[in-house]
């Protein structure tokens, strides 16, 4: 009963807190999607994780808060190894996808970020046309039927509910658009190259009030199909958007819960203070 | 006091508000701004004045005491010298001035006079004139003549003399002018084009003769075959030659035939041919409109003939075709290099103190002067490559130097690399402004560190790569030393690309503006001709270079737009 299919859009956020009430949602009866064992991570000498252990259920939004600083965009960047692109970064332990240690030797990081898509802070879409952005993934698999782009253009663009924005130019720049489209824009192509899970790094922190209302519906219809894990330095987004919180503190995992449960009777004392804005 | 209080604190207020600064600055911009202008302008005036169809005078000069003479020419320049200096040089003068003026004029009729410019003090020109029948003819030799038409002769017969008037006269000289003119052309095809590609067939079948002799691994009855096809083929352009010979023959005795008598300034009659004449114009008679339709007519021939006369008269077209094409040539070979280069030392390469080392050795490499990448063309392109590729591919053509000599790939190449660091660090530069937002993105989308490369951030470094490759054409194109070198000649018989097969010819010598400047005002028998002409040429490289750099400007500006990237 977890996700319940919403009517309209405008219902799907009260639907979600209604539907989430319904208290039978706890981590052992979900499928595991992503399991991290043990990790930690060195920038260096300095060490920025320590130790995190965490299942990341399959088809649900899994949220990130905690204060600036305490490595939940690091967390979120080893899912895809974006961490292998900073000079001197080191991790220790291991993070299952499907059973399989995305860190063992001989691991192709571009076919496991084909996998693990990423959104990020502030949209960056290509300066290209907003159909080559979309089709960017597919052609670098070497997709360049026109009719199979075509479809999965449109299928993105639906999916990132921008179609009916853009059906008519998606030729024009896609640097023309607003921000709040170009994030979207961004989801789409993303979710054209049809991953299993959806990295999202506060997607929604530099935009407008309304951009980021699209933006979380668009989470909420996108968790029927993907694993979501989102990292937000906004609690009230967290709460409206997730299934599962996280809270981190300096490095450490705090607690890990399901988010009703988090926010209104969290276990630790600091995920208390922070939640209740005492610091943070 | 409190006045001046307050005028010291309003000067203090003045300054704290940065007004010096903007004003020092503002300076700075319009001193530059000046001197650019100013320098075109010079350039301009002095150059393109050359072209315009000056009155020419005549005048009777006589220094004190001696018998008054005719002197005729155009007045090229007057200055004020110290008597004190004239009187130390010999002239006998009774003035109490302690300036006088000269002028220098043009008088032309070098083969009769000896000299084409001379010197004469203002005061002792009198009945200063501007017969309208006055007539300057631009020859193919001795430079311009200047004097009055007397007659025109067709071998030994008058045709015309001053039996009739002026202008039949001058219709009757124009009419066979026009027809010397036409037979010259003739001779020109002929000579240039004709013989002159069959002088290279000629040769391409010594080479392939030379060719087999060399190679011992072909079978004695296709080495028959061959030498007899070689044979043959050659018979058959010896026939062809001295079929153009006699033509030649014909047409060189038709072009001789006509003639013209002319008086100059001492009174002497002289016979000019008409095969030697350029063409001829009376300044003194043309209208304002005339002036101006010569101007330009003047203008396009010195735009697109070839030089004549050790470069002093006709045109620079020659040049203008080799500085762009060498730096085209140039702008293929460095931009790939230097983008390959920098894409290596900012992605790739582990930075540390090697890519420091490097970094530093490529930007004083940007230092190191011309001459030194000459004398590197010389030593490593030419002596060691050059006869390398001579050995392996061209022995058939030794000891003669197919590519063992200085040429249009070895300038090209010498200056790419003198003009690779700028490519290099514009480049770099350009790769490490892409942000790391787009790269990342791309990555995130499963495309690998080349693919990425590729399709993300080499197209949005494309603008850096382009004011890169601005900035080589604008050094490249102005370089002189190196070329001298490596390939440039003061006259070059054909140009790089003609019509001879394989048409683009990499091996060959060729003319450059820049060194057409140096040889003109420093190498020409005749400076005082010259001059304008190097005013002109430098005008005209100063244009080129900007139209090179405009274009590519242009291009960039188009890439910018189209990669207009995010204020990330």
């Amino acid at each position: 009963m977890a996700a319940d299919a919403p009517q309209t859009r405008t219902h799907a956020i009260k639907m979600d807190s209604l539907g989430r009430s319904g208290g039978n949602k706890s981590l052992s009866n979900e499928d595991i999607a992503l399991t991290v064992d043990d990790l930690s991570l060195y920038y260096g000498d300095k060490q920025a994780l320590y130790n995190i252990e965490m299942k990341i259920p399959h088809k649900r939004v899994t949220a990130f808060i905690g204060p600036s600083g305490c490595g939940k965009s690091t967390l979120l960047r080893c899912f895809n190894r974006m961490n292998d692109l900073v000079d001197g970064c080191k991790i220790e332990g291991k993070i299952h996808l499907d059973g399989n240690n995305i860190y063992e030797k001989g691991v192709d990081a571009a076919a496991l970020r084909r996998n693990v898509g990423m959104v990020f802070q502030k949209p960056n879409p290509f300066p290209k046309s907003i159909y080559e952005n979309v089709a960017y993934g597919l052609r670098i698999q070497g997709i360049n039927k026109k009719r199979v782009l075509d479809e999965a253009v449109e299928r993105s663009l639906r999916g990132a509910a921008l179609w009916d924005e853009v059906k008519d130019r998606l030729q024009d720049n896609a640097l023309g658009m607003s921000g709040g489209q170009q994030q979207r824009l961004v989801i789409a192509r993303t979710i054209a190259v049809e991953p299993e899970v959806l990295l999202l790094d506060e997607p929604a922190s530099a935009l407008d009030p309304i951009s980021t209302l699209k933006i979380e519906e668009l989470i909420y219809e996108l968790k029927s199909k993907y694993t979501i894990v989102i990292v937000t330095h906004n609690m009230q987004q967290a709460a409206r958007v997730s299934d599962y919180t996280a809270f981190m503190y300096m490095g450490k995992l705090v607690e890990f819960g399901d988010t009703d449960t988090l926010f209104t009777n969290p276990t630790k004392k600091q995920t208390e203070d922070y939640i209740t804005g005492r610091y943070g | 006091m409190p006045v001046n209080n307050q005028q010291r604190h309003s000067f203090l207020e003045w300054c704290r508000r940065g007004e010096p600064m903007i004003w020092i600055n503002a300076a700075a911009v319009s001193i530059s701004a000046i001197a650019v202008v100013g320098l075109l302008v010079l350039l301009a005036v002095r150059g393109f004045g050359h072209f315009w169809p000056a009155d020419v005078m005549q005048a009777q000069y006589a220094l004190p005491g001696d018998k008054p003479t005719r002197l005729i020419g155009e007045s090229v320049q007057t200055e004020s010298v110290p008597v004190e200096q004239l009187r130390s040089a010999g002239f006998t003068l009774d003035t109490n001035e302690t300036f006088i003026d000269r002028q220098l004029i043009k008088q032309g009729n070098r083969d009769v006079n000896g000299l084409d410019f001379t010197w004469v003090l203002s005061r002792n020109l009198s009945e200063v004139t501007y017969p309208e029948d006055l007539m300057v003819v631009e020859r193919r030799e001795w430079g311009n003549f200047y004097g009055y038409l007397r007659s025109v002769k067709e071998g030994d017969l008058v045709v015309a003399d001053e039996s009739q008037s002026p202008a039949e006269l001058w219709a009757a000289y124009e009419q066979r002018l026009e027809r010397a003119e036409s037979l010259f052309e003739q001779i020109e095809n002929i000579e240039k084009k004709q013989i002159g590609a069959i002088n290279y067939k000629i040769e391409k079948l010594r080479l392939r003769e030379r060719g087999l002799a060399l190679d011992d691994s072909i079978p004695a009855d296709r080495r028959a075959r061959e030498a007899a096809q070689i044979a043959a083929e050659r018979a058959e352009l010896d026939r062809e030659y001295s079929a153009y010979q006699s033509r030649l023959t014909e047409l060189y005795t038709n072009i001789h035939r006509d003639s013209i008598t002319a008086e100059v300034m001492s009174g002497q009659i002289v016979e000019l041919r008409l095969s030697k004449i350029v063409h001829a114009y009376k300044p003194n008679a043309m209208s304002l409109m005339d002036k101006a339709g010569f101007y330009l007519f003047k203008f396009a021939e010195f735009l697109s003939d070839e030089p004549r006369e050790a470069n002093t008269e006709g045109g620079i077209f020659p040049a203008i075709f080799g500085t762009v094409i060498m730096v085209i040539i140039m702008s293929i070979i460095v931009t790939p290099f230097g983008v390959v280069a920098a894409v290596y030392l900012r992605e790739y390469a582990k930075q540390g103190l090697m890519t420091r080392i490097i970094r530093i050795a490529v930007n004083n490499l940007a230092g190191v002067p011309s001459i030194v990448y000459g004398v590197f063309g010389l030593g490593f392109f030419i002596y060691f490559l050059g006869s390398e590729i001579d050995q392996v591919f061209f022995p058939e053509a030794l000891p003669a130097p197919t590519f063992g000599t200085p040429g249009l790939l070895w300038a090209s190449l010498t200056l790419a690399l003198l003009t690779l660091p700028v490519v290099i660090v514009a480049t770099e530069e350009g790769l490490s402004r892409i942000p790391k937002a787009l790269r990342e993105g791309s990555l995130a989308l499963g495309a690998t560190k080349a693919e990425t490369l590729w399709r993300v951030v080499l197209p949005m470094a494309s603008p850096a790569m382009m004011t890169g490759l601005i900035l080589a054409v604008a050094r490249a194109a102005g370089e002189v030393a190196p070329l001298m070198l490596v390939g440039v000649v003061k006259l070059a018989p054909t140009l790089p690309v003609n019509g001879n097969f394989p048409y683009f010819h990499l091996d060959q010598k060729f003319m450059h503006l820049g060194f057409h400047i140096y040889d003109v005002g420093f190498q020409s028998p005749n400076v005082e001709a010259a001059r304008p002409l190097v005013y002109a040429t430098a005008l005209l490289l100063v244009v080129i270079i900007a139209l090179l750099n405009l274009s590519a400007v242009a291009l960039r500006n188009r890439l910018r737009e189209k990669y207009k990237a995010l204020e990330l």
